[in-house]
């Protein structure tokens, strides 16, 4: 019963204020689609203008080939999940997962098969008849995800939904969702500020800035190939250092300030020499060599099962590196040479801040 | 460890002080009144001849029966009205709503006996309205007496009550839980019967309770427009003071059994709404939307509708007040003669209002505080009975407890009928347990650590709450003062039973000259008290900056 969205040209406005100025987004039959960014970047609006919840100022929002803008949000068929859960707190675990069953005039015997079904497949069929008022945030956010998939609907939508919980619950409620998500197959469109959580979880992710969508890709895509420097130094860790394009020995290479040379083969063909760029490397792909940059090392930090160092270079800049454990331990103090893995590194025009590496 | 449990530290002390003026003021009063229905001072003996007498006569058992119609159904009107409102401004915008709330909030404060009387000449035999009626339709209504006027000026009097309180729990409701019904498929009727109704259903029926009560208690309004229905607050007041048939131990009887009927209401209120409780923490309240069409007028039409029967009372008698009258009748044109009339004639019952009132509301902040501090912060057995105790005057209507104190203090060596100080003390009990009540809630809002802070810091006890507790609490004790000073001043059931000349207040001299017919000064001397609400209201709102009030 899953559908696809289509979103074409979508516009937000909040009185004279615009959110989202032009967005478009299709989003595949079955797909796990996770709006990522950070708070304010209209990724909550756009979920609650399909959800019904806001009124849409312009564009089209198709459900497969029907129109959906003038329909009201308990006529789109979908489940939706919110950041503080929103249980009912009048009504036992069992009576807020089929409310929705009842508006639905589901009669008995399949309104309990459901129920049960759901709350079975939730792992809180113990919860069924308590109220809510004792539950933990991860028991209340399993009965809000039941209540949403019980009515089997065209969409799912997930507002930071895991953003109450603590870490631990975070990411086995994560599994739950993904695995829920597997199993039903139902379209999902999942916000979150958590990148860890967009990339864990996701069929594919679009990185969103001021209303914007800065790019949409599968996980791996937007972390090893960002499409700019937003999205680079938004997902994951990164340093960044200033650099200008040289040839060296026929290949495009990058010049450091220092006037180290590292020859970078994915960088486009057609990028003229003399760029200016900026490169971003991640801490784990920075290696200690013999030679490269020059720094030293001021502080170490050990953290199981890596270990970061911080490392000063020479005109003032800092770097985080972080190795696994099973490396050499450097000490506080030592001067180390960084190369950088020319294969994962990213190069970004310093004007235009759009990557200069080749499409993979 | 004995020596510690025996140690007499400053707030047993106080604790104590506090004990024993509810034992002199309240517990010994309320016990005089128990035993007065039951002894027999002829005889000597005790029985229940007057309680056997009173329910097996039909003129008492109507009075009942009476005063059950008329508060059971204005409290079911007053409560579905007064939600109805409060949902309609919580989800539809409102032109002008800010200004409709002082509005709605000025007619809560304003005194509850002043409705009847405007009601009256709006109403009544020679009311405005009731000759527009007679002439439009050529019958000869003879005005909205009895049943019908007492139900009137409740409902309508009462409504915006409901509001405020329904008003404040459906702002903590989030919106989502609204959208998440939505989204399920519950729209409209099916949303507010199934989620809207059951996560405010505690504080409709808090309200209720408040409003039952208030109309159970209220002696006033159908003293002057109920023209003979009796309900139990009037027929207490005449077998008491009645010139004819006054009756001490009838009197003393039907308080008995009003106030098993508030317990009773007050119990069962309590066990339905423990049973219903819920917690909600609104982060993001219900946004109000702009309605378009038929919805939107008539939405609008409701709202302004409500808000104006609302303060048509207050209005009626500030023109009223600038009017030429001889007794009853209205004279063309317009004067000051009705205030010069007031001042020159009531002087006394002006600066008594006002002098009566700061003392009372002084003793009850200072003493409600303390109880409140004690029973939060420093539990014991002691504090906990004192907390309980302190709850008790809200069940006894006003009459009653002016009853009881005449007969607990008319006799030496407690010879306190007559005296400004029995008046003083009928409103300090019965503004005390909304005060504890403010109080406690506002100190339990106080992190402990606070407190725990400062005495690491080395302020002892005493040092650290008048340093760090008091000054905390202090905007919540104000608003609560101010809140109670105003009820204060229109207080009449009580002081009603207490007055003598000498120690007349406003209250008391605004329905005694509706009473005797002289409309005038009746509506000059209600517009100072009503003009003194308005003042003291928006002063209130200008230093606070809030738009709300704490009942």
């Amino acid at each position: 019963m899953s559908v696809s969205i289509d979103i074409q040209h979508a516009v937000k406005r909040f009185g004279d204020k615009t959110i989202i100025p032009d967005l478009s987004l299709h989003i595949e039959e079955g797909e796990f689609f996770t709006l990522l960014g950070s708070s304010g970047c209209g990724k909550t609006t756009l979920l609650r203008m399909i959800a019904g919840f806001n009124s849409i100022e312009g564009g089209e929002f198709y459900f497969n080939e029907k129109r959906i803008n003038d329909l009201q949000p308990y006529k789109r068929n979908i489940g939706m999940v919110f950041q503080n859960y929103a249980v009912f707190p009048h009504m036992s675990a069992g009576k807020n997962v089929g409310y929705g069953l009842k508006q639905r005039q589901v009669k008995e015997p399949e309104f309990s098969r459901r129920v049960d079904e759901i709350l079975n497949v939730m792992q809180i069929q113990e919860l069924k008849d308590r109220m809510p008022a004792n539950m933990s945030g991860g028991q209340q956010q399993r009965i809000a995800l039941a209540r949403a998939i019980v009515i089997q609907p065209d969409v799912l939508l997930m507002d930071e939904p895991l953003s109450n919980l603590d870490a631990k619950l975070r990411v086995e409620m994560r599994l739950a969702i993904k695995r829920i998500q597997n199993q039903f197959k139902i379209t999902t469109l999942y916000v979150t500020h958590d990148q860890e959580e967009a990339l864990s979880m996701s069929d594919r992710i679009a990185v969103m800035n001021h209303g914007v969508i800065q790019q949409i890709g599968k996980p791996m895509t937007i972390y090893s190939h960002p499409r700019n420097l937003f999205v680079a130094t938004f997902i994951g860790q990164s340093n960044l250092f200033d650099a200008e394009v040289v040839e060296c020995e026929g290949k495009k290479a990058l010049k450091f300030f220092d006037g180290s040379l590292q020859v970078m083969p994915r960088l486009q063909s057609s990028v003229p020499v003399g760029t200016p760029v900026k490169v971003v490397i991640r801490p784990n792909e920075i290696d200690f060599a013999d030679q490269g940059i020059v720094g030293m090392i001021v502080e170490t930090i050990y953290l199981g099962a890596e270990i970061r160092y911080t490392v000063n270079l020479e005109n003032g800049q800092t770097v985080e590196v972080s190795h696994d454990i099973k490396r050499r331990f450097a000490q506080n103090g030592e001067v180390v040479h960084l190369a950088f893995d020319h294969t994962r590194a990213n190069a970004f025009d310093a004007q235009t801040e759009l990557s200069l590496m080749e499409e993979k | 460890m004995s020596r510690k449990r025996w140690k007499l530290d400053g707030w047993t002390l106080v604790s104590l002080l506090c004990f024993l003026y509810f034992a002199v003021f309240f517990i010994y009063p309320i016990t005089r009144i128990l035993i007065s229905s039951v002894y027999d001072a002829a005889t000597n003996t005790f029985d229940f001849s007057y309680f056997i007498k009173f329910f097996s006569k039909k003129y008492y058992t109507n009075t009942i029966i009476n005063s059950l119609k008329v508060t059971v159904l204005a409290t079911v009107f007053t409560c579905v009205a007064g939600t109805a409102l409060a949902y309609v401004t919580r989800t539809v915008k409102i032109k002008f709503k800010s200004t409709l709330d002082i509005l709605l909030i000025i007619s809560v404060v304003s005194p509850p006996f002043i409705g009847a009387y405007s009601w009256i000449t709006l109403l009544g035999r020679q009311g405005v309205l009731t000759k527009i009626i007679n002439q439009v339709f050529h019958i000869t209504y003879q005005g909205i007496y009895g049943f019908a006027g007492i139900l009137l000026v409740f409902t309508i009097k009462l409504i915006p009550l409901v509001y405020l309180y329904v008003s404040g729990a459906l702002k903590s409701m989030d919106s989502s839980l609204s959208e998440a019904a939505e989204s399920l498929g519950a729209v409209g009727w099916r949303k507010i019967k199934d989620i809207v109704i059951p996560l405010v259903l505690p504080t409709i029926l808090a309200s209720g309770l408040l409003v039952f009560m208030r109309i159970m208690a209220d002696f006033g309004t159908p003293k002057l427009i109920g023209e003979g229905y009796r309900t139990l607050p009037t027929l207490i007041y005449d077998s008491f003071v009645g010139d004819l048939s006054a009756d001490k131990r009838l009197a003393a009887t039907i308080s008995v059994i009003v106030v098993l009927f508030t317990t009773v209401i007050f119990l069962v209120q309590r066990y339905v709404s423990n049973r219903k409780q819920i917690e909600m923490t609104g982060m993001h309240p219900i946004e109000p939307r702009a309605e378009k069409g038929f919805k939107n007028i008539l939405c609008h039409f409701y709202v302004y509708l409500c808000v104006f029967l609302a303060m048509l009372p207050t209005l009626v008698v500030l023109h009223n007040s600038f009017r030429n009258t001889k007794g009853t009748i209205y004279l063309p044109g317009y004067s000051l003669n009705n205030y010069k009339k007031a001042f020159s004639t009531m002087g006394r019952a002006i600066t008594n209002t006002y002098l009566y009132s700061f003392a009372a509301i002084l003793l009850v902040v200072i003493i409600g505080v303390i109880i409140a501090y004690t029973s939060v912060r420093r539990k014991n057995k002691l504090t906990n009975v004192l907390d309980v105790i302190s709850m008790f005057p809200y069940i006894i209507p006003g009459s009653v407890l002016g009853i009881s104190l005449i007969l607990a203090f008319n006799k030496k060596p407690l010879l306190l009928s007559g005296t400004a100080l029995i008046i003083i003390m009928a409103y300090v009990i019965r503004r005390l347990p909304y005060t504890i009540r403010s109080s406690s809630a506002i100190l339990r809002q106080i992190d402990l650590g606070v407190e725990e802070a400062s005495q690491s810091l080395g302020a002892n006890p005493v040092k650290t709450f008048f340093a760090v507790t008091l000054p905390m609490m202090a905007s919540g004790i104000l608003s609560g003062a101010i809140m109670s000073w105003l009820s204060i001043i229109s207080e009449l059931s009580a002081s009603v039973m207490l007055w003598v000349t000498s120690t007349q207040t406003l209250s008391i001299a605004i329905y005694f000259q509706v009473m005797d017919g002289n409309y005038g000064v009746a509506s000059a001397l209600s517009s100072i008290l009503i003009l003194t609400t308005i003042i003291v209201l928006l002063l209130f709102f200008k230093i606070t900056g809030k738009r709300e009030i704490e009942l």
